[in-house]
Formats: structure tokens, C-alpha cells, sequence
């Protein structure tokens, strides 16, 4: 007999113990009478010897091991039958939990589909990434990214990796159709089975495309195959004409694929790529993923690297000297969004332990009002630990339903808080509710019950039986009250953490709203510009440039334009190193200054403020002598008390195309280039401006592949896109704009994540102040109501009602005393967390600290104000004949 | 009669066990046999007698018939499994080696008195 069929055979079971137990009693009667006992005395000492027969019954009934199943059903109903006649309790409980639990499944979906699932390619266990790693740093530490001749030589060297090469780049598509910007990915033949995802139709670059002079072909994305060839299969073959030339597309990739967490819609052989770029020993950045060979090991992997990088620094030593290489496992790289995710999950942790707490303390208010019902079942026959669980049992029903709520909550909410979140969630087609979410929030439930449940569950099963039968209603015992305050002032410690947060958060982002970003971004438009792909004489491209300005100047309400190849607050680095003096030092220790090449009205453009001396000029060219203005951080920082203008300046940029210095003709002003929140902090944030026309023309090609223009207008800089887009569109009509931004959206944009923060830490917060609220007034008034006989007699011996309420105020001034000085420190550890984490944020200041805290102080008060009053109109009359 | 002592913890299930190795009993004639046999020294807690069985019944160590005893009533019947036949062997084993051992101790106690 299984324990399912003694389950369900239940009262078959109780009427053959019952037989079972009536037979042993009568046989030793029978005994007993053959002994010569009167029967009634024999059946009296039978009775005596085998005990109480419901005891022995029950205890039967354990040994049978399906025991806690029924009792759990038998529990489990009545939970539902306590919880439904007191529906008030029920939902605020219920609605109480749902809320806590609710926002923690939502962040740990986020958490699970951004931070935790594992790339969506096959296998991804088994795949690596490769990088460099050097023996000295720079101030950006000692991790580089790979150079293709670096790569080839790992790739040939490393056997146990099949590996592939990765480089991000972008240009036009001009045929067919219009002409649009798109981003794409240069990749090693066999990336696609390395990640051991199938192409969605035709094949993937196979080693004969991979090289110099192959014919050129390209791989589409799936999206960009129903965008531009409206999904038809004939466009595997056709031709495309993408960065000036025409390629045979082989192969379309499957929908939604991704390089790490983003999709791009051109991807073309690196190999192919004849760039000097790429085939510099010097030039970083190509990425290096891999896949380990069925029953190589990744510590296989990286003694072969590291065997490559030894004799490269031998073979190299002006390029490869202390460098090597290693592989590590690859993982998303979603940036700063996992620490604001972890935050996130912190607070709203926070949140659901102080919804915890109150549930906690309502549960144990009710446990103390059972007391008589509890000890009552106790002398008859119920077991402690039985009764122990019951109440954990109710609990869990509680805090079941409480998740279930808050699954339904979070379902609902879910969509809303991504579309929420600032910019782009990366990954954000992975957060979906799985079971690992399920798990999570059952998780969730089971451990709240625990935590609000096992107060009163211990309460129930460690009780003074007589002392409790035997003592009114009116008495509480001292254990419950600290109980009481334990939770008061848990929750009140949670509170004054979030509110701490929010508060600072609040004071960095108005500090940081309020700074000079350097830039005038009102009416001032940017928009990254590709001019045409067949375009390579350098006096051709200078040409096309100066067209597009002529043209753009042109169109109303444009006031001022320029070129520029770095904008202000969009991600973009152009740091490179300089000197005062002719002799250089090594790389690694030389400053770094932020050069960017401008056209002449740049000034004008942007409205930076010009110090002193002259900014850019038209006679600026090629030929005359080189120049630079720096801005005020540089003139600080490089010529400490002396006077720059004149002096020169080495700035690796190749003015003219010669290493000669360029002479400093002016200061301006310092613009916030890393963002009104990053720039104080950033590592470089000296600026230099040299002129777009005195760039080599070796380098112009490059450069205009960088470009950006810069638009001063008169009226809303968004009306005017179209007809800018129009007029630089060029005579073969494949010149566009792209990433068409105002300044001040890119402004924003650089506090967006403090702004997105501060909102649901307020926001969290403020469900922490009402909750601890509500908990006070809760507990006070349960505590306050127990002691309505005491306070009768003291009224009765002649207190007055204010004596009266300001023993209740005491009591409730001392938890939130205790509260707050328990939060304190808490929230000084929660702040210098967010300070690493938060760009911008100052460290901890007294003020906040108090503000807050008397927000704090002046709430939990309000909510003690109401049972203190209906404490001290207490009649004594009637409070004395009270129980 | 001498004075009863408790059983040790956990030595009940071994002697019911050994009662229901003789054959097909009901829980009476184990009390009845416990008493006897350990000539009123080992006190067996009748209420502590049945959680035992149904609980020795519930490891299988048990099975159980209802059939009828000589006095014509029906009863249920406890018998050893081989399972229970195996535990038997190896707890009366472990038994033994305890009780020397536990022995052995005490005359070494005894000695040095």
C-alpha cells in the first residue's frame, strides 16, 4: 500500500485502529477478569494501561507517515476559512505581499532575461572570448582588445579553440533602394558555426571569402532582408551595394540573432577588409570569440595562448613586448545596467522585508488574541509542534496567495517597466516570465511566510498552558511587546535606507541638472553624417563636405553650422596623447588630451564661451601653419600659470601630416564631454579643437566616416531634419544623416539613469514610509487597545489624558528612536554603495540624512497620534469593567 | 518483583521485531510476551506500543493481516518481513557489540575501584 492509496483510504485506516486498539483493551480485561478482578475494575485498569486511546490514536495516525499531507490539507482549509472572516486583514495582508513580492519578481525577471541567461547561441558553456592583456596599464587598466594580425597568429596557434574574428563597423547601403546608414559587423569566415547558429537561408562566409581580393560578398540580417527585399528569396544572389561596393548576398541570418546583445543588419568578411587598420600589429579592438574543441578545457585553451603570446613578444617586441593573450568565458556585456539592476533589486528587497515585518507583526497581533483559543486546543490533546505548524501553515496560504497576486502584478507591470527604463534595455527580448521566474517567486513566497510566520508560529508552540487559561485578556507579556517593537523598528530601519537613497539621489540629480554642460543645447541639432561611399580622392571628400554645409546653411532657420568629429555627451572617444615638450614619453605615461577636429564656426555652433586669444579660421588650411585651441581644464593643466597662447603643443593628430607641434591660438571654454553626471569624474577630460581642413589627407577618409554635423537654429531643430536630410543627399544621392539627435535630448540622456533611479527609489521610498506607517499605527493601536484596563486605572487614579497620551507617544518615540539609529548606519553603508555606483553622486551629507529622517519621524508620529488619542479618551468606567 | 526501568530509546522496535519473528502476532500478545519474557523487568508503555507497530508497518519492516485468533474474534496479525528480517539481524547484532562493549567498560570501572 502506497502512501496515496493510505491517503485516500483515510477512515478505513481510523476504523480498523479503532478496532485494532478496542481489541487489545478487551483482551486484557478478559485477562484481567480470568485474574479474578470485578469487570468494571478490569476495565478500568485496561483503560489506565494502554492510555489515553485519542493520544495513542494520534500518535498512530503520525506514524504513518502520510500524517503532515492531511494535516497540511486539514490546515490549509482552515487557513482559508480563518483568512475569509476576516477579509479586512485578508486584503490588506494580501495586497500588502502582492506589492513586495510583485516589484521582486519583476526585477528578477529583468535580472534573469539580462543578467543571468546565458547568450542565445548553442551551447554557450563551451564559448570564450579572446582579449589581450598587458604586463604594464594604462589609466583604462591592462585588458586590450585583439588586432587581426594578433588574432590570425591565436587562431593559428591555439588548436583546442575554433575562434572567429568580430569587428564593429557601419556604413550605406545605397542600392537598392534609398540610401540608408547601417550598422554592421565584419566577421571571420565560420563565426556563424562557431556560434552554432544555422543561417536562416543560404550559407555563411566560407575561408575562400576570408581574404584579400575575394570576390565580395554579404550576409543579411533577417530584418533588414523583409525591410529592403520585403522577405523574398530572391534576394539571396542579388547584388548590394553597401560602403561603395557591390556584393553578392550569400546568406541571411536568423531572426532576432545578435552579436552579444545587439542586432546589426550587414555582416561581410573581415578578411576582405583591406584597411591598414586592420592589419596593424598596433591597432586594438577586434573582438575574439571562440569555441573550445569537443574535450578541450579552458585552461588548455589559455596555455596555448598564453605559448603564442610569448613568442609573438619575441617575434614583435615593438608591438607585442609584456603583451599576451587569454580566453575567459563569454558573458553579455550589458554594462552599467547589472549594478543598476542589482540596486534596484536591493531597494525593492528592502520593500518587501518591510511588507514582511508589518505582516509579521498583524500575524502576531492576532496570534496574542488567540492565545486562550491556542491553549484551550493544547490541553486538549493538540501538540505544540502540531499547533506550531498550523500556524505556519496559515502563514504560508498567506504568503502563497500574496505571490500568486504579485506574479499576476508583475506580469502586468513587466512591458510598462522596460519601455520604462532609460534607453535601450540591453537584451531586453530575453526578459520573459520562465519557470526559473516561477521558481523564484514560489521562493520568494516561502521564504516571507517563513519570515512573518515564524514569530507567531514559535509563539504558539512555546506558551505557559496554565498561566495562559488561567490570566484574562488584558495581559500581554513582555516577550510579544519586544516582539512588537522588533518589527516597528525594522521597518522603520528599511525606511530611513530608502529614503536616505531617494534623498541623495534627489539632491545629486538637481546639483547635476544645474551644471554648465559648456554648450548652449538649446535649438542645437546633431546628426552623424556619412557622405557618399564612392567618394576616395581626399580633395573630393573635402569638396562633398563643403557642399554639405553650403547646402545645409541654406536651408531656413538654420542659423550656424559645423563639423565635428566628436559631439559633446555621445558616447565617442577621441583621447589621444600630447606634450608640452619635443621629447616623448612612452604611451603609457603620457597625458591624454580630448582632440577634436572642428570646422570654424563650431564656436558660433555651440556657443562655447572663447577665453581668450582667437578660435579657428577659414585661413586655417592645409599648408599654413598648424594650430590648436585648447580648452581651460588643458591651459590648467599643462601650463600651470603661464600664459599657452603661442606656445607649442604636440598633439598626436598629424597636423599637415608631419609630427611638427601645433601652435595654441586660443582658450575656450570646458564642455561636460562625458555628461553633466560623468564628466567631474572622468579620466581624461582635457579638449583641444584643431581644424576638420588641416586634417592629412591620408586621414580624411577616416575621419569623415566619423563625422558629425553640428546645426544652430532658429526654430524647433526637429522640424528641420527632413529638408536637411534632402539637401546633403549628395549628386549620387547616397549621402545621409543618422543617430539625428537634439542637444538636449543628449543632455538628458547623460542623467537619464540618475533621473530613472531617483524615480523608483522614490518611489520605493515612499511604499516604505506609508508601509512602516501603517505598521506603526497598527501596532500601536493593537498594543494601546491591550492596555486599555491599565490605562482605566491610571485615569481612574487620576492621570490626566494628556499623561496618557504621552506614554503612548514615549513608547512609540522610543521604536522609532531605536529604528532610526538602526537605519543610520545602514543607510551610510546603502550610500556609499550607490556613490561607487552612481555617477555624480557626492558623498553622504548631514542634511539629507536629517530631512529625510524627520520626514521619517514626523510620519511614524502622525501615525502614532490616533491610537495615543483614542488611548487617552479612554473611559475609566468602562475600561475597568472590561474583561 | 523487582523494580521496572524504561526501555533504552529505539530498543522497542528491535524486541517487537524479534517477538514478530516467531510468527504471526497481534499487538496484545506482543505486550503480553514483552512482560513475560523479560520477567516484568522491561516495562513496555502500551500507549507507545501501537505508534511502534503501524510505524515499524509503514517502514515495511511489518506486514499485517486481520485474521481471526483462537478466541474466534478477528485481530490484526503482525509479521516480519524479510526486510524486517535483515534490520533485525543487524540491529540485534550491533545490539550485542554495544552491550560488550558497554560491559567490558564497566568491569574495567570496577577494577579500578
Amino acid at each position: 500500500m502506497n502512501w496515496l492509496s493510505r491517503l485516500f483510504r483515510g477512515s478505513a485506516l481510523e476504523d480498523r485502529l479503532d478496532k485494532e486498539l478496542r481489541h487489545h483493551v478487551e483482551q486484557h480485561t478478559a485477562d484481567l477478569i480470568a485474574r479474578g478482578l470485578s469487570p468494571e475494575e478490569a476495565r478500568r485498569q485496561a483503560r489506565l494501561a494502554i492510555g489515553g486511546p485519542e493520544q495513542v490514536k494520534e500518535s498512530c495516525r503520525d506514524a504513518r507517515g502520510t500524517r503532515w499531507l492531511t494535516d497540511f490539507a486539514q490546515d490549509f482549509r482552515y487557513a482559508v476559512r480563518t483568512l475569509r472572516q476576516k477579509p479586512a486583514f485578508a486584503a490588506v495582508t494580501l495586497l500588502t505581499l502582492a506589492l513586495g513580492a510583485g516589484a521582486t519578481t519583476v526585477m528578477f525577471t529583468v535580472i534573469n532575461g539580462v543578467l543571468l541567461k546565458p547568450l542565445p547561441y548553442a551551447h554557450p558553456e563551451a564559448l570564450v572570448n579572446i582579449q589581450e592583456r598587458t604586463d604594464w596599464s594604462t589609466q583604462f587598466g591592462n585588458i586590450w582588445g585583439l588586432t587581426y594580425p594578433n588574432f590570425l597568429d591565436c587562431k593559428a596557434g591555439a588548436p583546442s579553440l575554433d575562434m572567429a574574428a568580430l569587428h564593429y563597423g557601419g556604413g550605406i547601403v545605397s542600392s537598392p533602394g534609398a540610401a540608408e546608414y547601417v550598422e554592421s559587423f565584419k566577421v571571420s569566415a565560420g563565426l556563424f558555426a562557431t556560434l552554432g547558429v544555422p543561417l536562416f537561408r543560404g550559407r555563411e562566409f566560407l575561408p575562400e571569402d576570408d581574404g584579400p581580393g575575394a570576390p565580395p560578398v554579404a550576409i543579411i540580417s533577417h530584418d533588414f532582408w523583409e525591410r529592403r527585399f520585403a522577405g523574398n528569396p530572391s534576394a539571396l544572389g542579388s547584388t548590394l551595394v553597401y560602403d561603395g561596393i557591390p556584393r553578392t548576398i550569400v546568406g541571411i541570418a536568423p531572426p532576432d540573432f545578435r552579436i552579444d546583445t545587439d542586432t546589426f543588419d550587414i555582416y561581410t568578411p573581415i578578411g576582405q577588409d583591406a584597411s591598414p587598420i586592420l592589419h596593424n600589429r598596433n591597432a586594438h579592438g577586434i573582438g575574439g570569440w571562440a569555441r573550445l574543441r569537443p574535450g578541450a578545457t579552458l585552461a588548455q585553451a589559455n596555455a596555448e595562448l598564453a605559448a603564442v603570446g610569448v613568442h609573438l613578444a619575441e617575434q614583435f617586441p615593438a608591438s607585442n613586448k609584456g603583451r599576451t593573450f587569454f580566453a575567459a568565458p563569454l558573458r553579455p556585456d550589458v554594462g552599467d545596467v547589472r549594478s543598476t539592476l542589482w540596486l534596484l533589486l536591493a531597494a525593492v528587497s528592502a520593500v518587501l522585508l518591510i511588507a514582511c515585518a508589518n505582516i509579521a507583526s498583524l500575524l502576531l497581533a492576532r496570534a496574542v488574541s488567540r492565545e486562550r483559543e491556542l491553549a484551550m486546543r493544547v490541553a486538549l490533546g493538540a501538540g505544540r509542534a502540531r499547533l506550531a505548524r498550523q500556524c505556519l501553515t496559515e502563514s504560508f496560504v498567506l504568503g502563497l496567495a500574496g505571490s500568486a497576486l504579485g506574479v499576476v502584478l508583475a506580469a502586468l507591470g513587466l512591458r510598462p517597466f522596460i519601455t520604462f527604463w532609460p534607453g535601450d534595455l540591453p537584451r531586453a527580448s530575453e526578459v520573459r516570465f520562465d519557470w526559473h521566474v516561477l521558481l523564484f517567486a514560489l521562493a520568494v513566497s516561502i521564504a516571507s511566510s517563513f519570515l512573518f510566520g515564524l514569530a507567531p508560529a514559535l509563539r504558539a508552540a512555546a506558551r505557559d498552558l496554565e498561566q495562559t487559561l488561567r490570566a484574562g485578556a488584558r495581559s500581554i507579556a513582555g516577550a510579544s511587546r519586544r516582539l512588537h517593537a522588533a518589527f516597528v523598528i525594522t521597518e522603520i530601519a528599511l525606511a530611513v535606507v530608502l529614503l536616505v537613497c531617494a534623498g541623495m539621489l534627489g539632491r545629486t540629480l538637481v546639483r547635476l541638472a544645474s551644471l554648465d554642460p559648456g554648450v548652449n543645447t538649446h535649438n542645437l541639432l546633431i546628426a552623424r553624417t556619412a557622405i557618399s561611399p564612392a567618394l576616395a580622392n581626399p580633395a573630393r571628400i573635402r569638396a562633398a563636405w563643403n557642399e554639405i554645409l553650403d547646402r545645409a546653411r541654406a536651408v531656413p532657420g538654420v542659423e550656424a553650422i559645423a563639423i565635428v568629429d566628436t559631439v559633446p555627451m555621445r558616447q565617442g572617444d577621441n583621447r589621444v596623447p600630447y606634450s608640452t615638450t619635443a621629447a616623448t614619453n612612452p604611451d603609457n605615461r603620457q597625458p591624454l588630451v580630448l582632440a577634436n577636429s572642428v570646422t570654424p564656426d563650431y564656436l558660433k555652433v555651440t556657443g562655447i564661451p572663447l577665453r581668450r586669444g582667437r578660435f579657428l579660421t577659414e585661413q586655417d588650411r592645409l599648408g599654413t601653419q598648424p594650430v590648436i585651441v585648447i580648452d581651460e581644464v588643458l591651459a590648467q593643466q599643462a601650463f600651470p600659470g603661464q600664459d599657452p597662447i603661442g606656445k607649442p603643443i604636440w598633439v598626436r593628430v598629424d597636423l599637415n601630416g608631419t609630427n611638427d607641434p601645433a601652435t595654441i591660438v586660443g582658450i575656450v571654454g570646458h564642455v561636460r564631454q562625458w555628461g553633466l553626471a560623468g564628466d567631474d569624474a572622468a579620466p581624461v577630460r582635457a579638449q583641444a579643437y584643431y581644424a576638420f581642413a588641416q586634417v592629412p589627407d591620408r586621414n580624411v577618409r577616416r575621419w569623415s566616416e566619423l563625422s558629425s554635423i553640428a546645426v544652430r537654429t532658429g526654430v524647433d531643430p526637429l522640424t528641420l531634419v527632413e529638408s536637411l536630410r534632402h539637401e546633403i543627399r549628395g549628386a549620387s544621392n547616397d549621402q545621409v544623416l543618422y543617430q539625428v539627435r537634439t542637444m538636449e535630448q543628449l543632455a538628458a540622456a547623460t542623467l537619464a539613469r540618475q533621473r530613472f533611479l531617483l524615480l523608483v527609489f522614490a518611489v520605493f521610498a515612499g511604499l516604505a514610509l506609508l508601509l512602516a506607517s501603517i505598521g506603526i499605527y497598527g501596532v500601536l493601536a493593537y498594543l494601546t487597545s491591550r492596555r486599555v484596563p491599565e490605562i482605566g486605572v491610571r485615569i481612574a487614579l487620576g492621570a490626566t489624558s494628556a499623561e496618557v497620551m504621552r506614554l503612548i507617544l514615549r513608547q512609540s518615540l522610543g521604536m522609532i528612536a531605536i529604528g532610526v539609529l538602526a537605519g543610520l548606519s545602514a543607510a551610510l553603508a546603502a550610500a556609499r554603495i550607490l556613490q561607487r555606483l552612481v555617477e555624480g553622486m557626492r558623498p553622504p551629507d548631514p542634511s539629507t540624512f536629517l530631512a529625510m529622517i524627520a520626514v521619517l519621524v514626523l510620519a511614524a508620529l502622525l501615525a502614532s497620534y490616533i491610537p495615543a488619542r483614542r488611548a487617552s479618551r479612554v473611559d475609566a468606567l468602562t475600561a475597568l469593567r472590561q474583561d | 518483583m523487582p523494580p521496572k526501568s524504561d526501555l533504552p530509546q529505539g530498543t522497542l522496535d528491535l524486541l517487537i521485531l524479534k517477538i514478530a519473528a516467531l510468527g504471526p502476532v497481534h499487538g496484545y500478545a506482543i505486550a503480553q510476551r514483552l512482560q513475560q519474557v523479560s520477567r516484568d523487568v522491561v516495562q513496555v508503555p502500551q500507549g507507545s506500543l501501537y505508534p511502534a507497530l503501524h510505524r515499524l508497518e509503514n517502514r515495511g519492516l511489518l506486514a499485517a493481516d486481520w485474521k481471526d485468533t483462537e478466541t474466534g474474534r478477528e485481530a490484526k496479525f503482525y509479521r516480519l518481513t524479510r526486510k524486517g528480517r535483515a534490520q533485525l539481524e543487524s540491529e540485534s547484532a550491533s545490539w550485542q557489540r554495544l552491550t560488550q562493549a558497554v560491559t567490558a567498560i564497566l568491569k574495567l570501572a570496577g577494577a579500578n575501584e
